[in-house]
C-alpha cells in the first residue's frame, strides 16, 4: 500500500469522475426507430416558398424516376426525440464520467468550443466560396497553422487531413515525394511492435513495405535491431514518442541521427503528444513529418468514433511537398485580401474534399488560446503527473511491466490476477464500468501481456483519480476472493450485459433489414 | 488564464510528494537536455473564454459568404439545407458528442444503435444490402471505393467520370501514388460521360468505372449504360450518388452499382467551410469483406436482450495491421447520428418532400436564369437541384458582382471542367423561395450585362 502520510488530501470534495448516481433504468432494450413508425406520422416541416408545384413527372424522366419511395420510418417529433434521448441514456462519455482509456486522451471537452463551432459566421460559410469572401476563416487557418508550428517546433503545415490515420498516409505521401523529387526510390518503413495499428496500414497505402522493430527490455525501441535493419531502402521511421507504453524514447537524438544517416526520414506519431506539451518538440528531436490528433491533444470532442482532424506539419525541406491549396498570407491587394489559397510547387495533390475538418480546427484553436502557451505546458505537466500518481498508487494491485517513470499514460498489467485466478484484463475493464468509471484500453500495446493501459488525462482531479485507484485495487482484490467465473459475470447493471461478439460476426446483422 | 485543470496548488504539491518529486521539472527527467525546449512557447498567454469567443466572433465577421447575410445558391458537393432544431438538438447532445470510439458496448449502446440505424438507412436509399458505419467525406469514400473495386477485380486501371466532383478526382489522384492504380478520366460530352466504346472498352480494360449520379453538373446520366460497360469489362461499378436526390431518383443498387458512395453532408450538417462531413459507403453482400471501416453489428447480450457491437473487426486495421481492408481507424460517427436523426425527422415522406421541392426551385431558377439575355445552358441533360449555365464573362467575376447583390451565385466552373472559365455552377435547396430566385435572377441580369 502507498505511504498513507504522502497521499495527496483527498477527503476534500467528491469524486467529479465517478459516474455511479446515473440512473440507467430497467433492463428493457429500446426499439430501433423503425419500429416506433405508423403509416402517415411526421415531423418535418419546411419554409413557404412560393414556387409553383410542378408535378414531380414534369422534373424527372421516367427512366430516372423511382417508383417506391425510401423507406425510412414514419414517426412524430415527439418519438424521434424520445428515442435519441434514451439511447443517448445508454451511452458513456467524458460528459458523464472519467474516461481513462489509454492512448485516446478523453480529457474534457470545454464547452465554449462547442459555442464557437456553431458561430453562425464560421458554421455558415460554403466551401467553395471565393478567399474574397472568406478571409475569416483563411485567417484562422493560418493562425491554427502557425500555432500547431510553434508547438510542434516544425516549419509548415497542411490542415487538410480528417483524423490520425488520413494524416498518417498524407506524412507517407509526402515522405514518397521527397525521396522521388532526390531521384531516389525506397520501399521500406521502419515501425516499432508497440506501435498502433494505423501506421502499417497506412504503410500500406503509402506503397510501402513494413519492417517491425521490436522494443528492448526497457520498453523503447532496441537500437541495435534498428540498426541492423537500416540501409538506403529504408524511407523512413514511424515513431511515436512517448510510445504506447508511455515511455518517452530516451535514445531519440541517437534514432534520429541513424535514420537520417541512411537519408531516411522520421514521422512522429502525434497521438501522445499531449504529454509533451511545451516541453519539447518534435521538430527540436529531429523528426521531418508529424501528425497531431486534436481531437486528442486539443480538446476537441471524440464524436464517438469522430470526427477528428489529423494535420500534418513537416520540416523546411518538405514544405514545397505539402498538400494543396493551402490557406496562405499574401499582400494586401486591391480588395483588401490578406489570404489566398496556394498550391505548394510539387505538392502530392489533394487529400481532402475541402479545406480539413474545419469546424474541428476551430475548435481546437480556441481550445489553444484558451490556455495560451503557458497553460499549454500545464496540461502536459498534470497529464504526466496524473499518470505517474496511478502508476505509484496501483503498482501493488497490478503488474507494472515497466515501472519506470511514465509520461501521460500507464500500462498495467492482469498478468498476475490471469496466471493466479484466471481473471483477464477484460474481466478488470468490464466490471470497472459498474464502479462508474470508463475502462482502461485493454490488450494494447499488443507486446504487453493482459494489458491495461490508463490516461487519466489532466482534467481528472485527485478526488477522480483516488476513487479510480480505489475501484482497481478492490477489484483486484476481489479478483482473489471470487474467482475467474464470477468476474467473468459482471457487468451486471449496464444497460446490456456482456455482448456475444462471436455471433455478430458469425449471423452477420448490418441493418435492420437483415433481421430474420 | 482560462484553464480545466482542476488541481489546486495544494493538490499538486501533495502528488508531487507522493511521488518522491519536488518540482514538476523532475516528472520531465527522461526527456534527454538535448532536446528539452529551453524556452516558453512564443504564444500568447491564457485568456478568459469571453476574449477567445470574440477573438473567434471576429473571424466570423470577416466572413462575408455566410449564410445569414448571402442568400446561397452554391452547391458542388456542400448544399444549404434545412436543419431543423431538433437535429441540431438531438445530435448536439453531450453523450454522443464526448465519447469515444465504442470499444466498450456495454456503456455504447446510444452510439451503437444510432450506427445501426444509420446504416439502415443508408443501405436502403443506396439500393444497396450493407453500408458502413462511415467515412471522412464524399472524397474519402470515393478512394476508398476505388480501392475496393481494385482489391476485388486485381485490375489497377480506374475509369473516373469528367462528372465526377473534380476535388474527388484530385484526391484519387493523391492517392493513386501510393497504391499504384491507373486513373483515367473518361471526358464528359453535353453533360453526360461519353464512355468509348469497344468490346473492352480501348486500351487497358477497367477493374473500377466511377461515375456521378446526378453528376458534378447536377446532370442525370442513364446508368444502364454503365452496367452495360461494367458487364462487358468486368469492371466494378461504383456510383457516387447526392443521397438527398434518393426521395426521387432511382437508387444506385437500383441502377445495378456494387458500390455507392456519397457525401452526406445534406443530412443535417451545417456548411461549416467544408468540414466535418459524413462520407456515406455502401455495397452488395459480395464484396463485405473487404469493407472500409468500422461496422456495427446486431447481436444479443448474455440474457438475451438486443445489444449492438462493432464487428468483423479482423478487416481492420489494430487488428489485421498492414494487411488491413484500409487505415481508417477515427471516421465521422458524429455526423452519422445527425444524419440519423435527420433522416428520421424526414422519414419516409420527407426525404421525397426535400428531394421534390429541391427540383421545383431548381426548375424555378432554371427558367428565370435562362431568361437572361446571353446565359445559356451548358447541358440539355435533366437536373435534379443543381445545374451549370454558360455566361457572357468570367463566372469569377460574375461572383464577385453578385455577392454585392447579397448573393452566393454559384461556383465558378474554372478548373473543373475543359473550358470551365465561363462555366457557373448554381444549386437551388428547398430552402430558396420564390423572391429569393425572382432577385437573384434580376440581379444576374446585371451582373453579366
Amino acid at each position: 500500500m502507498p505511504d498513507e502520510t504522502t497521499m495527496p488530501t483527498t477527503t476534500t470534495g467528491a469524486p467529479g469522475g465517478r459516474a455511479v448516481s446515473t440512473p440507467l433504468l430497467g433492463g428493457e432494450s429500446e426499439p430501433t426507430l423503425f419500429e416506433f413508425s405508423h403509416p402517415g406520422r411526421r415531423a418535418w416541416s419546411f419554409r413557404t416558398t412560393g414556387i409553383p408545384e410542378v408535378p414531380v413527372e414534369d422534373l424527372v424522366p421516367a427512366i430516372h424516376r423511382r417508383t417506391a419511395p425510401v423507406d425510412i420510418a414514419e414517426v412524430s417529433e415527439r418519438d424521434l426525440v424520445a428515442h435519441f434521448t434514451r439511447l443517448s441514456h445508454r451511452q458513456f462519455s467524458v460528459d458523464l464520467g472519467a474516461y481513462p482509456l489509454g492512448s485516446c486522451t478523453m480529457k474534457y471537452n470545454p464547452k465554449v468550443c462547442d459555442t464557437v463551432a456553431g458561430l453562425p459566421g464560421l458554421a455558415g460559410v460554403h466551401p467553395a466560396a471565393p478567399a474574397s469572401m472568406t478571409q475569416g476563416w483563411l485567417a484562422l487557418l493560418v493562425e491554427l497553422e502557425e500555432t500547431l508550428c510553434e508547438v510542434t517546433g516544425m516549419a509548415a503545415a497542411t490542415l487538410q487531413p480528417a483524423a490520425g490515420a488520413a494524416g498518417e498516409l498524407t506524412g507517407l505521401l509526402l515522405m514518397r515525394a521527397w525521396h522521388e523529387a532526390q531521384g531516389s526510390v525506397r520501399h521500406k518503413v521502419i515501425i516499432p511492435d508497440s506501435a498502433h495499428g494505423t501506421n502499417p496500414a497506412s504503410v500500406t497505402l503509402g506503397g510501402y513495405e513494413v519492417v517491425t522493430v521490436p522494443s528492448d527490455d526497457r520498453g523503447c525501441v532496441d537500437m541495435d535491431a534498428l540498426r541492423s535493419v537500416l540501409d538506403d531502402d529504408v524511407a523512413g521511421i514511424m515513431l511515436t514518442n512517448p510510445n504506447t507504453l508511455g515511455l518517452f524514447e530516451e535514445d531519440i537524438a541517437e534514432i534520429a541521427a541513424a535514420v537520417h544517416e541512411v537519408g531516411g526520414l522520421l514521422y512522429y506519431d502525434g497521438a501522445n503528444l499531449n504529454a509533451i506539451l511545451g516541453v519539447v518538440r518534435p521538430g527540436d528531436m529531429g523528426f521531418d513529418i508529424i501528425h497531431m490528433n486534436l481531437h486528442k491533444t486539443f480538446a476537441t470532442p471524440h464524436g464517438g468514433g469522430g470526427p477528428g482532424a489529423g494535420p500534418v506539419a513537416v520540416s523546411e525541406r518538405l514544405v514545397p511537398f505539402l498538400p494543396g491549396p493551402r490557406p496562405v498570407r499574401t499582400g494586401v491587394d486591391d480588395v483588401g485580401a490578406e489570404f489566398t489559397w496556394a498550391t505548394p510547387e510539387r505538392s502530392i495533390g489533394r487529400v481532402h474534399t475541402w479545406h480539413g475538418n474545419t469546424l474541428v480546427l476551430a475548435r481546437a484553436l480556441a481550445y489553444i488560446l484558451v490556455n495560451g502557451g503557458d497553460g499549454l505546458k500545464r496540461i502536459a505537466q498534470v497529464a504526466v503527473l496524473n499518470a505517474n500518481w496511478i502508476r505509484r498508487r496501483l503498482h501493488d494491485a497490478y503488474d507494472v511491466p515497466f515501472d519506470r517513470p511514465c509520461m501521460h499514460e500507464v500500462v498495467l498489467s492482469a498478468k498476475s490476477l490471469k496466471a493466479e485466478y484466471g481473471v483477464r484484463a477484460l474481466d478488470i475493464a468490464k466490471r470497472l464500468l459498474e464502479e462508474g468509471f470508463h475502462s482502461p484500453t485493454v490488450y494494447f500495446p499488443l507486446i504487453v501481456d493482459e494489458a491495461l493501459m490508463i490516461e487519466p488525462t489532466e482534467t481528472e482531479s485527485p478526488q477522480t483519480l483516488e476513487a479510480l485507484a480505489r475501484a482497481l485495487e478492490s477489484i483486484a482484490a476481489e479478483a482473489g476472493e471470487l474467482g475467474a467465473e464470477a468476474m467473468a459475470a459482471h457487468p451486471l447493471v449496464t444497460p446490456v450485459r456482456r455482448v456475444d461478439e462471436a455471433r455478430a460476426a458469425r449471423t452477420l446483422i448490418p441493418t435492420f433489414d437483415a433481421r430474420t | 488564464m482560462g484553464t480545466y485543470i482542476p488541481h489546486t496548488d495544494d493538490e499538486l504539491a501533495g502528488m508531487l510528494a507522493f511521488l518522491g518529486l519536488s518540482s514538476m521539472d523532475e516528472l520531465f527527467a527522461v526527456v534527454p537536455e538535448a532536446v528539452k525546449l529551453q524556452h516558453d512557447l512564443e504564444l500568447a498567454d491564457g485568456v478568459g473564454e469571453p476574449d477567445v469567443l470574440a477573438q473567434m466572433e471576429s473571424f466570423g465577421g470577416r466572413n462575408r459568404a455566410r449564410n445569414d447575410r448571402l442568400v446561397c445558391f452554391a452547391g458542388g458537393g456542400a448544399y444549404d439545407h434545412e436543419i431543423p432544431s431538433v437535429t441540431q438538438a438531438l445530435a448536439g447532445r453531450s453523450e454522443f458528442v464526448t465519447s469515444y470510439t465504442p470499444y466498450q458496448p456495454e456503456v455504447a449502446q446510444g452510439v451503437l444503435q444510432a450506427v445501426f440505424e444509420f446504416q439502415t438507412m443508408v443501405a436502403r436509399i443506396a439500393g444497396l444490402p450493407v453500408s458502413n458505419a462511415s467515412l471522412y467525406d464524399g472524397g474519402s469514400s470515393a478512394v476508398e471505393g476505388v480501392n475496393l473495386g481494385v482489391a476485388a477485380t486485381g485490375r489497377q486501371t480506374v475509369w473516373v467520370s469528367e462528372g465526377i466532383h473534380p476535388h474527388w478526382r484530385q484526391m484519387l489522384a493523391t492517392f493513386a501514388v501510393g497504391t499504384g492504380h491507373r486513373i483515367v478520366t473518361v471526358p464528359l460530352v453535353d453533360g453526360v460521360t461519353a464512355w468509348p466504346d469497344g468490346p473492352d472498352g480501348g486500351d487497358e480494360s477497367p477493374g473500377v468505372v466511377l461515375v456521378g449520379y446526378p453528376n458534378y453538373l447536377g446532370c442525370l446520366e442513364d446508368l444502364s449504360t454503365v452496367r452495360t460497360l461494367c458487364d462487358r469489362t468486368g469492371a466494378l461499378m461504383v456510383v457516387g450518388a447526392d443521397p438527398l436526390a434518393a426521395g426521387l431518383l432511382r437508387s444506385a443498387g437500383n441502377w445495378g452499382a456494387d458500390v455507392m458512395v456519397g457525401e452526406g453532408q445534406v443530412f443535417g450538417t451545417s456548411l461549416g467551410f467544408g468540414g466535418p462531413y459524413l462520407g456515406l459507403f455502401a455495397c452488395s453482400s459480395a464484396h463485405l469483406r473487404r469493407l472500409p471501416g468500422r461496422l456495427v453489428g446486431e447481436t444479443v447480450d448474455v440474457e438475451d436482450r438486443v445489444a449492438y457491437v462493432t464487428t468483423l473487426r479482423a478487416r481492420e486495421q489494430d487488428i489485421r495491421r498492414e494487411k488491413a481492408t484500409s487505415n481508417v481507424c477515427t471516421n465521422q460517427t458524429l455526423m452519422a447520428v445527425t444524419a440519423a436523426v435527420q433522416l428520421g425527422w424526414l422519414g419516409t415522406s420527407g426525404l421525397v418532400e426535400v428531394a421534390t421541392r429541391c427540383a421545383r426551385a431548381t426548375r424555378y431558377a432554371r427558367d428565370a436564369v435562362l431568361a437572361i439575355d446571353g446565359v445559356t445552358p451548358w447541358a440539355d441533360a435533366p437536373v435534379l437541384r443543381e445545374f451549370a449555365v454558360r455566361l457572357p464573362r468570367p463566372a469569377d467575376q460574375v461572383i464577385e458582382r453578385m455577392a454585392d447583390a447579397g448573393f452566393l451565385a454559384g461556383i465558378s466552373l474554372e478548373g473543373a471542367v475543359d473550358g470551365g472559365g465561363h462555366g457557373l455552377l448554381i444549386a437551388a435547396t428547398e430552402r430558396r423561395t420564390a423572391d429569393q430566385i425572382d432577385a437573384y435572377a434580376a440581379a444576374l441580369a446585371k451582373a453579366v450585362a
